[in-house]
C-alpha cells in the first residue's frame, strides 16, 4: 500500500522534510507553465521540470529544465512528478517517469486511452509506483503541498479527507467544508476516466488510518462500480470515522457518457442508484446536493461524539 | 462509440463469426430490393443505439411483400427512448434450438477484460441468475479458458467448439478494436448444433479514436456535438426545454441532478471545461441557440480564479448580437460577481448566489 504521507511530507529526519520536489514534465507548455507557476505559489517545492528539446532553459528564472526525465531525476533526487503533456504523449511520459525512479506521478492530462493508461498502470506496479488519475484535478494536502490544477482558494488544513472523481465538485465540496470549518487533512483526484491508476478503495487505503483524521468524504459519480466497492471496504474494514458521499448522475440518461469518459451507465453497471443503495448499506448517507454535504457530515460527526 | 447492431456485424463479419445473411438501408426502395435479394420470411429490425427494440416493437417478422409494405414504414418511424432509427436491418429468420448470452467487457476496478456467459440469452443480462464470470486479464482469451467456459455452460460437440471459436474471435476483436464492451445476445444454438451471432452490441473507447480510423465511418454525431467537440466541450441532448451548462463534467451532472429534483427538465448537458472565458461562454450560447426545444438557459459556473464580469461580458454580447432571446439563470462563483450583477442590470440574465436559486427560477421561469 502506498505510504501517500511518506511520499508528501517525508519524515522529520529528512533533508527535505515537508518540501519534497516535484518534477513538471511538459513544463514549458501553455498549461503546464501556468500550474507550475500556480503550484510554485501555492508552496510545491517543484525542483524540474522535463520538456524535450529545450533543456538547459530555467523556467521562472530558477527552475531548472531538463530533455528528459532521467536527467531530471539525477540531478533533483525527486520522487515525484507531474504530467501535463497531450494525451496521446502520456504513455511515453510516464514510462520515461517511472523507468527513472518516480514513486509517485500525477497524471494530468484528459483523454488517454485505456489501454496506454492499463500499460502505463502495469509498469507502475512493477516499479512499486503509485499513479493518480488520469483525468485527475492532482492530489493536496491544504497549506503544504499542492501537486494538481485546482484553485487554492476552496481549500483549508483540517481533518477531513476527501476524495473525489470530478475535480470541480472537489473544489465545490471543499470550499462548502471549509466554509463551516472543516478543513481538509488531504484531497485525492480520482480521476474521470473509467480506469484510473488511483481507485477510490486505494484512496481509501491511503488516507483511514491518518491518525487525527475525523472525517471522510467520498464524491463519486455514475460509471463502474468503484463507489460500491469502497463502500464494501468500509464495510469490511470497521472503519468508523463519520463518513459522507456525494453522487453526480442521478438523472443522467443511460448509455451516454456525460463528459468524463468513465461516467456512462451500461446496462446497470454504473448506476447511480446501485452506489446509492451500497453506501446505504455501510451506513453512509449520500448527500442530494454538494452544499448538503458539509451538513450530513456535522449531523454523522455529533452523533459519533 | 456505441456502434449499431449492423455496424458491430460488419466487424464481427471481418473476423469469421457466424451469421445471418443481412442487409441494412434507409430507405424502403432499398428496403425492398433487399428484400427480393434475402427472399421471405425475414426480420425487421430498428437500427438504434439504445436496447429494448423488441418490447416497443422494433423487431418484426415479415412473411411477404405486402406484411414489408405496412412493416417497414411502421418500424422506420418508430421512437425507441426517444431515439430514431438510424437504419433497419433485414434480417433473413433463424430456426434456433437455444438462446444463450456472451459478452467481454472491460471490468474497470478490475482492471482487465471480462466473460459474462449464459445459458439463457435474449434477455437483459442484468435478469440472468446463471451467469458464467471468468476474468480473464489483458491479453487475448487462451484455448483453455474459452473451453472451460463451454464446460461450463455444458456445451458439448460441435457446439461447444462453435462457442470457443465465437469467445476467440469476440476477444481478438475487444483487444484490437480498444472495445469497452462487445455482446451477443441472443448467441444462438442453431437447429444443426452451429453457432450462430443474432444480435451485436459494440462499445470502444472513444479516447483511444485516433488509432482507430477504420472506425471513423461509425461514428455518428449531430453538427451541433461535433461543433460543440471542436471547441473543446462536451455536449449531451436532452429531452427537456432548460439548457444546463457549467465547467467540468460533475458539476455538470449535479446541476442536471437538481434540476431534475426541483421538475426541471433538462434540455442538455454542455460542459465546457475548466475554465470559463468570454469566447467560450459565447461559444456555449451560441451552441444553444442551435437548439430549438430551448426555453431558458442555466449556468453553474465554478472557478476559484473566474471573473464572474468576463462572463456577464458574453451574456451581453449574445444578448446584443441577437444570438440568443432567451432567459439566463446564472450562478457564477467567482471574483468582482457584484460588479457583475450592475452590468446584468436590464438584462434577460439573471445572476444568483446559489445554484438552488438559478435552478428554482428556471423552473418558474420557463412555466411562464
Amino acid at each position: 500500500m502506498t505510504d501517500i504521507f511518506g511520499l508528501l511530507k517525508g519524515k522529520p529526519e529528512d533533508s527535505d522534510y515537508m518540501k519534497k520536489g516535484v518534477i513538471v514534465q511538459g513544463i514549458t507548455g501553455a498549461y503546464g507553465s501556468l500550474h507550475a507557476k500556480n503550484m510554485i505559489t501555492y508552496g510545491t517545492n517543484v525542483v524540474a521540470g522535463v520538456t524535450p528539446g529545450k533543456g538547459g532553459q530555467k523556467f521562472e528564472d530558477k527552475v531548472p529544465v531538463f530533455n528528459t526525465m532521467q536527467e531530471a531525476v539525477d540531478a533533483t533526487n525527486a520522487k515525484i512528478s507531474i504530467v501535463f503533456v497531450p494525451a496521446k504523449f502520456f504513455l511515453q511520459a510516464a514510462k520515461d517517469a517511472l523507468n527513472a525512479g518516480i514513486k509517485l506521478l500525477v497524471a494530468i492530462p484528459e483523454h488517454v486511452p485505456i489501454r496506454d493508461t492499463m500499460e502505463a498502470l502495469a509498469l507502475a506496479n512493477e516499479k512499486g509506483a503509485t499513479i493518480i488519475g488520469p483525468n485527475t484535478p492532482g492530489i493536496m494536502i491544504p497549506e503544504l503541498i499542492k501537486i494538481g490544477i485546482m484553485p487554492a482558494m476552496p481549500f483549508k488544513a483540517g481533518k477531513i479527507a476527501v476524495l473525489s472523481k470530478s475535480g470541480t465538485l472537489l473544489y465545490e465540496i471543499s470550499d462548502a467544508l471549509t466554509k463551516r470549518g472543516y478543513g481538509q487533512s488531504i484531497t485525492i483526484g480520482i480521476g474521470g476516466d473509467p480506469v484510473n491508476g488511483t481507485r477510490l478503495i486505494d484512496a481509501f487505503d491511503m488516507v483511514k488510518d491518518i491518525p487525527d483524521l475525523e472525517g471522510l468524504v467520498v464524491v463519486g459519480e455514475i460509471g463502474g462500480d468503484s463507489e460500491e466497492m469502497l463502500a464494501q471496504r468500509i464495510i469490511d474494514s470497521g472503519f468508523n470515522k463519520p463518513t459522507v458521499a456525494y453522487i453526480a448522475g442521478r438523472a443522467a440518461p443511460k448509455e451516454k457518457r456525460m463528459g468524463h469518459a468513465g461516467a456512462i451507465v451500461m446496462g446497470n453497471y454504473g448506476s447511480a442508484e446501485s452506489k446509492v443503495s451500497m453506501f446505504n448499506k455501510a451506513n453512509i448517507p449520500v448527500a442530494k446536493r454538494p452544499a448538503d454535504v458539509p451538513v450530513l457530515l456535522a449531523g454523522k460527526m455529533g452523533k459519533s461524539d | 462509440m456505441q456502434l449499431l447492431e449492423f455496424q458491430a456485424k460488419e466487424i464481427f463479419r471481418e473476423y469469421g463469426i457466424n451469421l445471418l445473411p443481412s442487409k441494412s438501408s434507409t430507405n424502403i426502395e432499398d428496403g425492398r430490393k433487399h428484400a427480393q435479394e434475402l427472399g421471405f420470411p425475414f426480420v425487421i429490425k430498428i437500427q438504434v443505439p439504445v436496447g429494448g427494440r423488441g418490447k416497443a416493437g422494433g423487431i418484426q417478422k415479415c412473411q411477404n411483400m405486402d406484411e414489408f409494405e405496412l412493416k417497414y414504414p411502421q418500424v422506420m418511424d418508430l421512437k425507441i427512448k426517444g431515439e430514431k432509427a438510424r437504419a433497419i436491418l433485414l434480417e433473413k429468420m433463424a430456426d434456433i434450438k437455444q438462446e444463450l448470452y456472451l459478452s467481454l467487457f472491460l471490468n474497470r476496478s478490475k482492471r482487465c477484460y471480462t466473460i459474462i456467459a449464459s445459458n439463457e440469452g435474449g434477455v437483459e443480462i442484468e435478469s440472468v441468475k446463471s451467469q458464467i464470470i471468468k476474468e480473464v486479464g489483458l491479453g487475448e482469451v487462451s484455448d483453455e479458458i474459452a473451453n472451460q467456459v463451454a464446460k461450463e455452460m455444458g456445451l458439448q460437440g460441435k457446439t461447444a467448439d462453435g462457442f470457443v471459436d465465437t469467445l476467440k474471435k469476440l476477444s481478438k476483436i475487444t483487444i484490437e478494436k480498444e472495445a469497452e464492451l462487445v455482446e451477443i445476445n441472443p448467441l444462438a444454438i442453431m437447429q444443426d448444433d452451429s453457432i450462430m451471432a443474432l444480435d451485436g452490441k459494440f462499445v470502444t473507447d472513444d479516447n483511444s479514436n485516433f488509432r482507430h480510423p477504420e472506425l471513423e465511418k461509425y461514428q455518428e454525431k449531430t453538427a451541433i456535438e461535433e461543433r460543440a467537440e471542436k471547441s473543446g466541450f462536451s455536449l449531451v441532448e436532452l429531452d427537456g426545454d432548460i439548457a444546463v451548462v457549467g465547467n467540468g463534467a460533475g458539476l455538470v451532472m449535479s446541476t442536471l441532478d437538481m434540476l431534475s429534483d426541483n421538475g426541471g427538465k433538462p434540455a442538455c448537458f454542455l460542459d465546457v471545461g475548466g475554465g470559463a472565458t468570454t469566447e467560450s461562454v459565447y461559444e456555449a450560447l451560441t451552441l444553444i441557440s442551435k437548439l430549438d426545444r430551448v426555453k431558458g438557459i442555466l449556468v453553474n459556473l465554478y472557478g476559484g480564479i473566474v471573473k464572474t464580469t468576463v462572463v456577464a461580458e458574453a451574456f451581453l454580447k449574445a444578448y446584443e448580437d441577437n444570438l440568443i432571446d432567451l432567459p439566463v439563470f446564472s450562478r457564477l462563483k467567482g471574483t468582482e460577481s457584484e460588479k457583475a450583477k450592475e452590468m446584468l442590470q436590464g438584462s434577460r440574465t439573471k445572476i444568483f448566489d446559489t445554484v438552488e436559486e438559478a435552478i428554482n427560477a428556471a423552473v418558474m421561469g420557463v412555466k411562464k
